[in-house]
């Protein structure tokens, strides 16, 4: 069974002041049904990644490389991406005033949607749409339907924006960051919906974050990413239970732990601003690890020293580093 | 080695190209007005008994030609822009002085000092220009600085709006509040964190000032109360211009070029400017 | 023996359009004391008021009703000049550091600030020692000192900001979400950061986040708010092990974990629905409607906050029936 979604050298380049590349050759597949979270902190290109494949990139942004949703190619064809956008490819922002308009009722703009797409009259597609609130677990959806979005609370439009994004029955989920604006008490019950939902509608589910809880939660296979690039790559339980590359193994300790106490486990300096040009491994001055073949030479996944790890000196299970 | 926001910003004006060759011709212009007359053979009231009314280019050292009286048109039009330039100058340093003091007090207390402040500034914009420069020129008589405290006095009203605007905003940013929690008391924070936050669109606006000024300076002077002869401005050159428009076409077109030509310049470097400042693309 | 900061009955307020009386309360009935050099960490989540809270303290916010007191004075009432002198013993430290320096100001700038506007008698020459003194303290290299907001990391910004705070020597801050907006692989350095110089210092400080891991790492004492009251208080090990409160509990089941076995844990609990509408109820508890334990009575009478053995308190009807703490939520 081919890859639902496929993405072949990937790259993205912004014009303007300098030019700058944030997105520096990325390989990935989704299957029908898998769930692929991309992990990586601010400067990685994550987000810019997922624009670039929905045709979403700012005016001066440049993708580059190859990707293939449904066996047909979007990047380059304004149309195709348009039609894949709106049938195939279902989009959740980070906060829902991405997706919802604050002077519209929630109903219309649900329902626009259908009409769209399938050409249903609007008594249908509300109807359509009421169905779908209650998929997403919000009760009252006929009194929702006539709300506006500001009249909600956060984790309300952002179900709603869930909601939205699913009108169309679409075969995978793009979501970038679509917990991090929520309270982390409504953070557990969005990825629950999440989760379940794409069961229920069998989707994919791609999913863009820098919180790994939520990544542990929902994803079956993750890829970390640091400075443009894949470091890692692998199926969610092995990497998490032992990572390979020092940034992964890094980011995972520093997570605060309830009830740890004392120094928290850290990764020193940051990471590089877009367009910082780097000698050799880009993590190399933040690593602990680092000798002088980690500073002359890149390392990249394609090297395969450890599969799905691009480091000189993949760490073996237990290593502290 | 830092790199500001001001460095930032004259970079990308470096880059326009268009926007340095009008600075250029700016300077040019202002080096021509200043210096220009010592290298031509006429003063500006001296009289030409031999050449008067002569075309560009027929007597010899009458470059530009002669107006009804014989004196040197080229040297009469740069004293002229000398004359224009110096009064926009003076007029937008007063408006900027003002007006920026004006809106930044204004915006930072917000409340009744405001609204007191911006319903005066209100009433004055009611109050109609001209009326009120005939007025001060019956009261001090006619003359360049009749003119410049006329349009200084009303030349800081749209700047005290615009800053008190940006002042208004600015004032809400959590670097406001962390001045104030560092013990910075008002004049503190309006000198050194509202005012330099608020320089970008002050000089932008200046830039676009300074042509306006000019052109009502010779509006005033081509209706007779601004500029007095013997004195030339660019508004009294081309009132003269325009009585003599058909026998003597350059005595209007030359200071109208040249008038039309530093505004151009002025507004498009305002424009310009406008465009380096904006972090948008950074 | 009174304490260092002493908050009473403390209530802040904002104009609203909607609300009962024209205002609505971000802030209600709080009260708070700290000592010197005591660290006590306020955990709530956006609308709890935490911030407000953080905000009155500092007398950035005026106080609709209570009062705070400083070191046996009261201060909330003080006109802005006369707080003045009090900003060189209250400091405060933002979220976001990107929005909390001045773009227009270098590093060095912004750091000697409140030096110059509080402790005019120091000499330039001192001022500039002290700057790279403290610049040093936070672990800023000497070459940033001259560099503007936009040339900055969030963590280096975050830095300087803190040695702003500090370079007055105050005697008490507040930290209000200071690592929300940085990088997770940077959070623990800015964590650690503080922690060091406030034990080496012996600052007093409220540590306010979203974060109950974050905040019982650091914090001796915690407070839990939820829509602008203390629902719970407790030491450290109380709240983490035996907590009382109904929210209490959803905040320590709703921490993220990283390990996939908790994690499928978490998504795998019971999914009540939703957070209702902003706005408070007209009367009862506001965490009623997402109460997995609410009563009738819970929907009518507001819970006052009783005190318990041990020296925690607790605002909840039901909390006697669980004296051992709630358990984590069941499975579904």
């Amino acid at each position: 069974m081919s890859a639902l979604l496929e993405v072949r050298g990937l790259t993205v380049d912004f014009t303007g002041e300098r030019t700058f590349r944030a997105v520096d050759g990325v390989d990935l597949s989704v299957a029908p049904r898998e769930r692929l979270a991309i992990v990586g902190e601010s400067g990685s290109g994550k987000s810019q990644l997922l624009l670039a494949c929905t045709g979403l990139l700012a005016a001066n942004g440049r993708p580059g490389g190859s990707v293939r949703f449904d066996d047909r190619e979007l990047l380059g064809d304004a149309r195709a991406t348009g039609q894949a956008r709106g049938s195939g490819i279902g989009f959740v922002f980070q906060d829902a005033s991405g997706s919802l308009t604050p002077h519209r009722p929630i109903g219309d703009q649900l329902a626009e949607v259908t009409m769209a797409a399938s050409g249903v009259s609007s008594r249908v597609a509300l109807q359509e749409a009421a169905a779908m609130l209650g998929r997403v677990r919000l009760p009252d959806a006929g009194r929702l339907l006539a709300q506006y979005p500001h009249e909600l609370s956060g984790g309300m439009r952002q179900r709603v924006a869930i909601a939205l994004a699913l009108m169309a029955k679409p075969r995978i989920l793009f979501a970038d960051e679509p917990t991090t604006a929520l309270d982390v008490t409504v953070q557990a019950e969005v990825m629950a919906l999440l989760a379940s939902l794409c069961s229920e509608f069998g989707m994919a589910l791609l999913i863009v974050t820098h919180d790994l809880g939520v990544v542990a939660a929902l994803a079956d296979r993750i890829a970390v990413m640091y400075a443009g690039r894949f470091v890692e790559v692998g199926e969610a339980q092995a990497l998490l239970a032992n990572p390979r590359h020092p940034y992964t193994a890094g980011l995972l300790a520093a997570v605060p732990r309830l009830g740890d106490r004392g120094e928290l486990a850290t990764i020193p300096g940051s990471p590089p601003r877009p367009g910082e040009i780097i000698q050799g491994c880009r993590f190399e001055p933040r690593c602990l690890g680092r000798t002088d073949r980690c500073r002359s030479a890149d390392p990249s996944l394609a090297d395969q020293i450890v599969k799905g790890v691009a480091c000189h000196f993949p760490r073996t299970q237990g290593e502290i580093r | 080695m830092s790199s500001s926001l001001w460095d930032a910003a004259r970079a990308a004006l470096m880059r326009d190209r268009l926007a340095m060759a009008c600075a250029a011709m700016l300077a040019l212009l202002v080096v021509a007005a200043l210096v220009g007359p010592q290298f031509l053979d006429y003063r500006e009231d001296e009289i030409d008994w031999a050449h008067m009314a002569v075309s560009p280019f027929e007597a010899p050292g009458h470059w530009l030609g002669t107006d009804r009286l014989g004196r040197d048109l080229l040297v009469r039009t740069l004293h002229g822009l000398r004359v224009s330039l110096a009064i926009a100058l003076a007029a937008t340093i007063v408006s900027l002085v003002i007006g920026v003091a004006w809106g930044a007090i204004a915006g930072f207390r917000r409340g009744r000092t405001d609204a007191l402040m911006m319903r005066f500034v209100d009433v004055l914009y009611s109050l109609p220009q001209v009326f009120f420069v005939i007025i001060l020129t019956v009261v001090f008589g006619r003359g360049p600085l009749t003119i410049l405290v006329a349009i200084g006095a009303f030349g800081w009203l749209t700047m005290a709006r615009i800053v008190r605007g940006q002042a208004l905003a600015l004032r809400e940013r959590e670097f406001i509040e962390a001045a104030i929690v560092g013990g910075a008391g008002p004049a503190r924070i309006v000198a050194r964190h509202i005012v330099p936050n608020l320089l970008g669109p002050v000089i932008v606006f200046s830039t676009l000032t300074l042509p306006q000024v000019i052109l009502v300076e010779s509006f005033l002077s081509f209706l007779g109360i601004g500029i007095q002869e013997p004195l030339a401005s660019l508004g009294n050159l081309i009132a003269d211009g325009a009585a003599e428009m058909e026998t003597a076409p350059w005595m209007l077109a030359v200071p109208a070029a040249v008038l039309m030509l530093v505004v151009f310049c002025f507004n498009f470097l305002g424009d310009s400017l406008r465009d380096a400042l904006d972090p948008r693309d950074r | 023996m009174s304490a260092l900061l002493e908050v009473r009955e403390a209530r802040v307020s904002y104009p609203h359009a909607g609300a009962v009386g024209g205002r609505f309360a971000a802030v209600e009935g709080v009260n708070l004391a700290l000592e010197a050099g005591e660290i006590v960490g306020l955990v709530g989540e956006s609308g709890s008021g935490k911030s407000s809270l953080g905000r009155a303290i500092l007398g950035l916010v005026p106080l609709a009703a209570g009062e705070i007191h400083w070191r046996g004075a009261r201060i909330d009432a003080l006109s802005r000049s006369a707080f003045r002198p009090l900003r060189r013993e209250l400091q405060l430290v933002f979220q976001d550091p990107q929005a909390s320096l001045d773009p227009r100001m270098t590093t060095a700038e912004s750091v000697a600030e409140p030096l110059r506007a509080l402790a005019q008698e120091v000499s330039v020459a001192a001022r500039a020692a002290r700057v790279a003194a403290i610049l040093a303290e936070v672990g800023l290299a000497p070459e940033l000192a001259g560099r503007y907001p936009h040339q900055l990391s969030g963590g280096q910004l975050q830095r300087a900001a803190i040695a702003r705070a500090l370079i007055v020597d105050p005697r008490f801050i507040v930290c209000d979400e200071p690592v929300s907006a940085l990088d997770v692989s940077v959070q623990g350095q800015i964590i650690n950061l503080l922690s060091r110089i406030r034990s080496e210092r012996g600052l007093a400080c409220l540590f306010i986040s979203h974060n109950l891991a974050v905040v019982t790492r650091l914090a001796e004492r915690v407070l839990v708010m939820y829509r602008g009251r203390i629902v719970e208080s407790g030491a450290r090990e109380a709240i983490l092990k035996s907590p009382r409160h109904p929210y209490t509990r959803l905040l320590l089941d709703s921490v993220p974990a990283v390990d996939p076995a908790s994690a499928r844990r978490l998504l795998a609990r019971s999914v009540p629905t939703i957070d209702e509408a902003p706005g408070l109820p007209d009367r009862g508890c506001p965490f009623a409607a997402r109460c997995p334990y609410a009563i009738s009575r819970c929907r009518s009478e507001l819970p006052a906050l009783h005190g318990l053995e041990g020296g925690g308190a607790v605002a909840c009807h039901r909390a006697a029936e669980w004296p051992a703490g709630l358990p984590p939520a069941a499975l579904a």
